[in-house]
């Protein structure tokens, strides 16, 4: 399996978009992006944390909620599903508790179409303005996460050997 | 400027589709405004003001060739908003990765039930 299959583009000046093929039925991985159990598996955070709190109200109108835990802390995030179409599209809002960029909200759409067995996952996510889609940009979730605590640098350092 | 304005000038010049598709053409060779306004059904002063953002940007630079003036692509602020994206790529694909692991676990658990209850058929 190759390693660079990810693509990430920015299709406008508020979005960022994501498309990654996967190797299985569309699903199989519906079912490991909403049932927590098989989240806990995958969707973690930075190296060494855990993705402690998993909570899914899979239906439009219901909350989900993600807390993940490391050494120096936690961070959490939520938001409500606005449009759930099984197996093949999810629109939710996304907040973090403590906001790390403009806005602090933005609206995540993830499709998934499926070929030949194989499942192309898209995730489009539209902030509220360009200036926090530029921030995430520049500080992915790693930096996002440290961001709230102290030693940042230190963090970034070990990190990414910088 | 400081490398976190001149990343957003880069980022608002590449938000727009035409001056994506300039820049893709300016990456085979140089060319007039003429030449980069004939594709596009576009007027000569509308792709003039899309070249000045790109010029801002330091996507491109202009000739001094006379009237002519070729624009050509510049790579260094290209490469430096690449590598944003790819430091962003890096840390989703690393959870990707750990999905690929999850389904493929799932699939063989799958095959080892559904062989179990075949076992178990009538």
């Amino acid at each position: 399996m190759t390693s660079s299959t990810l693509k990430v583009t920015t299709p406008t000046d508020r979005e960022i978009m994501m498309t990654r093929v996967f190797d299985a039925p569309r699903a199989l991985v519906f079912e490991a992006l909403t049932k927590p159990p098989l989240l806990k598996r995958w969707f973690l955070g930075p190296p060494g944390w855990t993705l402690a709190v998993c909570e899914i109200d899979l239906r439009v109108g219901g909350a989900y909620r993600y807390v993940w835990r490391g050494e120096r802390g936690e961070m959490g995030m939520g938001g409500i599903f606005k449009e759930i179409t099984a197996p093949e599209r999810i629109v939710a809002t996304e907040a973090f508790d403590q906001g790390w960029y403009p806005g602090n909200n933005a609206q995540v759409t993830q499709t998934l179409s499926e070929q030949g067995g194989k499942t192309t996952l898209t995730l489009r996510v539209m902030y509220e303005s360009k200036d926090a889609r530029d921030m995430v940009l520049k500080s992915p979730m790693e930096s996002g996460v440290a961001a709230s605590y102290d030693r940042l640098a230190e963090f970034l350092a070990t990190q990414t050997g910088r | 400027m400081t490398p976190s304005t001149r990343l957003d000038v880069t980022f608002a010049a590449l938000a727009d589709p035409t001056r994506r598709a300039i820049l893709a053409r300016l990456a085979s060779g140089e060319a007039s405004v003429l030449e980069l306004a004939e594709p596009f059904e576009m007027s000569q002063p509308a792709i003039s003001k899309h070249l000045k953002v790109l010029e801002r940007a330091g996507l491109i630079s202009r000739g001094r060739d006379g009237q002519r003036r070729p624009c050509r692509i510049e790579a260094e602020p290209l490469a430096e908003a690449t590598s944003w994206l790819e430091e962003y790529r890096k840390f989703w694909e690393g959870r990707f990765q750990r999905l690929d692991v999850l389904l493929d676990e799932l699939k063989s658990e799958a095959k080892t039930l559904s062989l179990a209850l075949r076992r178990l058929g009538p």
